[in-house]
C-alpha cells in the first residue's frame, strides 16, 4: 500500500469520529504506516499512464524511504502533541498534510509529485488559518499565493521538461541551458524558502496554532529538501544559496521578539546547512544533508512544542512578556534545552552528529570561506536558538506568569521527540546505517568535540558578557522588516497610491467637464435671459435704421460691381 | 519546584554566580586543552591555538552589535503591517503595540483551539 493511504483513510475516520476512537485511529496511523513502509522497502509499485506518460505513484531508493521514515515519526509525534485539540479541522488537515508530505517523496515521476506539491499547499494552509484571527488569515494567504506560485513554476516545468525527454520519470534534473531546470530548481526553492522566497515561513509559521505549527515544521521544507536532494545534487550554485541561508536569519533571529518567529528564522537557518550539503554533492555531503533534515525534524519539533506549550498555558509568545517561567514548568523547561542543545550540536546531541558531516565536506572540497560561513551560523545558531529560546522564555527576568505545565500529551510527545534528540546523538550508527550512500564516518573524535566545545561555550561567554555588560538588545515588541515588507507595504501602498492618483484624476476631469458644461449653459442663458441680447424686444425704428443700412450696402455695391 | 514567590535556585545571586565560576573555569579549560591536545586540521588557521573559541566568542559579539544596528532601520511599532492589513482594529488574539503585560493570560487566547 502506497504511504501516504493510510494517512488519507485517517483522514476520513477522524472527520465522523469523535473522543478517544478518533484518538486511537490518529496514533495508530504512523505507526501502521511504518510497519507498511517497512515491509515495502525499496522497489516500485503502482505504475499508471495519463496521456501517453508512464507514471509511477511509488518508487523507494534510500534517499526516499529515509525522509518517509522520516515523516512518520515526525507525523506521530505531532499527533501526540494534539491529542487534546477538540477541532475536527485541524486533526483532519494535519493527516492530510502528512500523507501529501509522504505522497511526495514517493512520487516516482513529476506529475505525481506536482499533485502531492500542490496538495501539500492546499491542506497545510487550513492549519495557519486553524489559529481564527485576522492575522492568521491574511498570512495564511499569503502562504497559499506563493506555494500555489511555487506549484504553478513546477508545473510549467514539467510541461517543458515532458517535451524535451518524453518521459516525466523524477531523477537528476541539474541546471542547464533549458527554462525547465530552472523553473523546477526555482519551484523546489520556493517551497525550500530560499532568500527573498523566505518570508512565507517565517511569517506564516508563527501565525499558526501551538499544534499546526508543529506540523508545518516538519514536512514543507523537508519535502522541498528531499526535491532538491533527488533532482540538483552537486549544483554549486546551492551551495552559496545554503551559505546565505544559514548566515542572514541568525541577525533577525537575535531581534526579533516573537519566539515561535525566532525558531522560524532558525528553521531557514538550518535549511542552509542541509542545501550547502546538497550543492557539494559528494556523498559525504548528501549523506549530511538528509541527515541534518531527519534531525532537524525532531529537535526543531521539540523547540516548536516547547513554545507552543508556552504559548498554550500562558497565552503569550513574545519573550518581552515571559520569563521565569522555569518555576512552575520544570519539564517543559528541561525538554527545551535538550532541544536547544541539539540544534546547538552539542556533543551528545542529535544536531553534532549530522551538521558536522556537511562542515567537514565543506572544508574538504575546498569551500573555505563557505566552511567559515558555516562555523559563523554554527555559533550563532547556539546564541539565538541555543540560548535565547530557553533564557528568554524560562529564565531571563521573572514575568510573574505562574502558569501550570501542559497537558500530559504534551509532554509525552516533547519527551519522545527529547529521547530521539539523545538517541540518535549517543548512537548515531543507527541514523548512518539509513543513509543512501555508504560511508565511514565518525563525529566523535577528540578534535570535533573539543573545537565544537570551545567553539559553543565561547559563544555562552560572548552572551554572559554582552548581558553582564547590558550590551544584548532588550526584546522590544516590534516587527522587523524583511522582504515581505515589498508584498505587505510596499506593492500595497503603491497600488494605492496609483489607484488613489487615477480616481483623482478621474475627479479632476469629471469636475472640469461639468464646469466647461455649466458655463457653456450660463452663456447660451445670458443671452435668453430678461434683458438678454436675444430676448429683448426691439423698436420698430431701430429695425427700419436696420433695413436702410442694409439697402445701402446693397447700393455701393451695385456701384462698386 | 515551587509555585509560590519563595526564592528559587537561580533568584539567588550567590547561585548565579557559583553557576557562573564554574563556566569561566571550563572555558579557561578548554583553551588549555588547545595546547595540550594534539588536533588533526585540514587548514592553516584552523590549526591556530584558540581559533575556535576566539572565533566563536567574536563571532558572537559581532552578531549582536551588526543585529542591534539592523534595529535602527528594520525596527517598525508592532501593528506596523495590521494598521493596513486589518484596518486598524485588532482582533481577539492579536496583541497590538503596548497592550502587553495588561491582560489576563486566560483570556480568550489560546490560539484557536477551543473551537470545535
Amino acid at each position: 500500500m502506497a504511504p501516504f493511504i493510510p494517512f488519507f483513510v485517517a483522514a476520513l475516520l477522524a472527520m465522523v469520529l469523535r473522543g478517544w476512537p478518533r484518538a486511537l485511529v490518529m496514533i495508530a496511523v504512523p505507526l501502521l504506516g511504518l510497519a507498511n513502509l517497512w515491509m515495502l522497502g525499496a522497489g516500485s509499485f503502482g505504475a499508471y499512464s495519463v496521456l501517453e506518460f508512464d507514471l509511477l505513484l511509488f518508487r523507494a531508493d534510500k534517499l526516499s524511504l529515509l525522509f518517509g521514515y522520516l515523516f512518520h515519526v515526525a507525523a506521530l509525534i505531532a499527533i501526540i502533541y494534539a491529542l487534546h485539540v477538540r477541532d475536527t479541522l485541524q486533526q483532519v488537515v494535519s493527516l492530510l498534510y502528512a500523507g501529501s508530505a509522504l505522497g511526495a517523496v514517493f512520487a516516482g515521476d513529476l506529475l505525481t509529485l506536482f499533485i502531492f506539491w500542490e496538495l501539500l499547499a492546499v491542506t497545510s494552509v487550513f492549519l495557519v488559518w486553524a489559529r481564527r484571527n485576522g492575522r492568521a488569515y491574511m498570512a495564511g494567504l499569503r502562504y497559499f499565493t506563493l506555494h500555489i506560485l511555487s506549484g504553478l513554476l513546477l508545473l510549467g516545468g514539467i510541461i517543458f521538461y515532458g517535451q524535451a525527454h518524453s518521459t516525466l520519470s523524477f531523477g537528476q534534473i541539474g541546471l542547464g541551458d533549458n527554462a525547465y531546470s530552472w523553473m523546477i530548481f526555482l519551484a523546489f526553492g520556493i517551497k525550500c524558502a530560499f532568500p527573498f522566497f523566505h518570508n512565507w515561513l517565517t511569517d506564516a509559521y508563527p501565525e499558526s496554532t501551538p499544534t499546526g505549527t508543529v506540523f508545518l515544521s516538519a514536512f514543507t521544507t523537508k519535502a522541498a529538501v528531499y526535491a532538491l536532494a533527488r533532482a540538483y545534487p552537486g549544483t554549486e550554485l546551492l551551495v552559496y544559496i545554503g551559505a546565505t541561508m544559514a548566515c542572514f536569519p541568525i541577525f533577525y533571529a537575535v531581534i526579533e521578539n516573537d519566539l515561535r518567529r525566532v525558531l522560524a528564522y532558525s528553521l531557514i537557518n538550518q535549511l542552509g546547512f542541509m542545501v550547502v550539503g546538497i550543492g557539494i554533492g559528494t556523498s559525504l555531503a548528501i549523506n549530511g544533508a538528509v541527515a541534518h533534515a531527519f534531525n532537524d525534524v525532531i529537535f526543531k519539533g521539540l523547540l516548536f512544542m516547547s513554545m507552543g506549550a508556552v504559548l498554550h498555558v500562558t497565552g503569550r509568545i513574545n519573550g518581552s512578556e515571559l520569563g521565569g517561567l522555569y518555576k512552575t514548568m520544570p519539564k517543559t523547561t528541561i525538554l527545551c534545552i535538550v532541544g536547544a542543545a541539539s540544534i546547538s550540536a552539542f556533543p551528545l546531541f542529535s544536531g553534532f552528529v549530522s551538521k558536522s558531516m556537511v562542515m567537514s565536506a565543506a572544508i574538504k572540497n575546498g569551500y573555505d570561506w563557505v566552511w567559515l560561513i558555516l562555523l559563523f551560523a554554527s555559533a550563532g545558531v547556539f546564541h539565538h536558538a541555543g540560548i535565547k529560546i530557553p533564557y528568554f522564555a524560562f529564565f531571563a527576568h521573572d514575568s510573574g506568569i505562574r502558569a501550570q505545565e501542559p497537558p500530559a500529551n504534551m509532554l509525552v510527545a516533547m519527551t519522545i521527540a527529547a529521547a530521539l534528540c539523545l538517541a540518535i546523538g549517543i548512537y548515531p550508527q543507527a541514523l548512518y546505517s539509513l543513509l543512501p550512500h555508504e560511508m565511514a564516518y565518525t563525529p566523535y573524535d577528540v578534535t570535533h568535540v573539543l573545537t565544537q566545545l570551545q567553539l559553543l561555550f565561547f559563544s555562552a561567554l560572548a552572551f554572559v558578557w554582552l548581558n553582564l555588560r547590558r550590551l544584548y538588545p532588550p526584546e522590544l515588541p516590534s516587527v522587523n522588516l524583511d522582504v515581505e515588507w515589498l508584498y505587505r507595504r510596499l506593492f500595497p501602498q503603491a497600488v494605492r497610491g496609483f489607484v488613489t492618483a487615477v480616481f483623482r484624476l478621474d475627479g479632476r476631469a469629471r469636475r472640469a467637464a461639468i464646469a466647461g458644461v455649466g458655463s457653456l449653459m450660463d452663456s447660451v442663458a445670458s443671452h435668453h435671459k430678461p434683458d438678454g441680447v436675444l430676448a429683448r424686444s426691439w423698436l420698430t425704428g431701430s429695425m427700419v435704421a436696420g433695413v436702410i443700412l442694409l439697402l445701402g450696402v446693397y447700393l455701393l455695391l451695385g456701384f462698386a460691381l | 519546584m515551587s509555585t509560590g514567590d519563595k526564592q528559587d535556585f537561580f533568584d539567588k545571586p550567590e547561585n548565579i554566580q557559583r553557576i557562573l565560576r564554574t563556566f569561566y573555569a571550563i572555558c579557561a579549560l578548554l583553551v588549555l586543552a588547545d595546547f595540550v591536545v594534539h588536533r588533526h586540521t585540514e587548514h592553516g588557521w584552523e590549526g591556530l591555538p584558540g581559533f575556535y573559541p576566539l572565533y566563536g566568542f567574536a563571532g558572537c559579539v559581532i552578531l549582536v552589535i551588526i543585529a542591534k544596528w539592523m534595529r535602527k532601520f528594520l525596527m517598525r511599532p508592532e501593528d506596523y503591517y495590521d494598521r493596513l492589513e486589518l484596518g486598524g482594529d485588532a482582533p481577539s488574539g492579536v496583541n497590538v503595540s503596548t497592550g502587553a503585560g495588561s491582560r489576563s493570560p486566560e483570556e480568550g487566547m489560546r490560539g484557536g483551539q477551543e473551537h470545535v
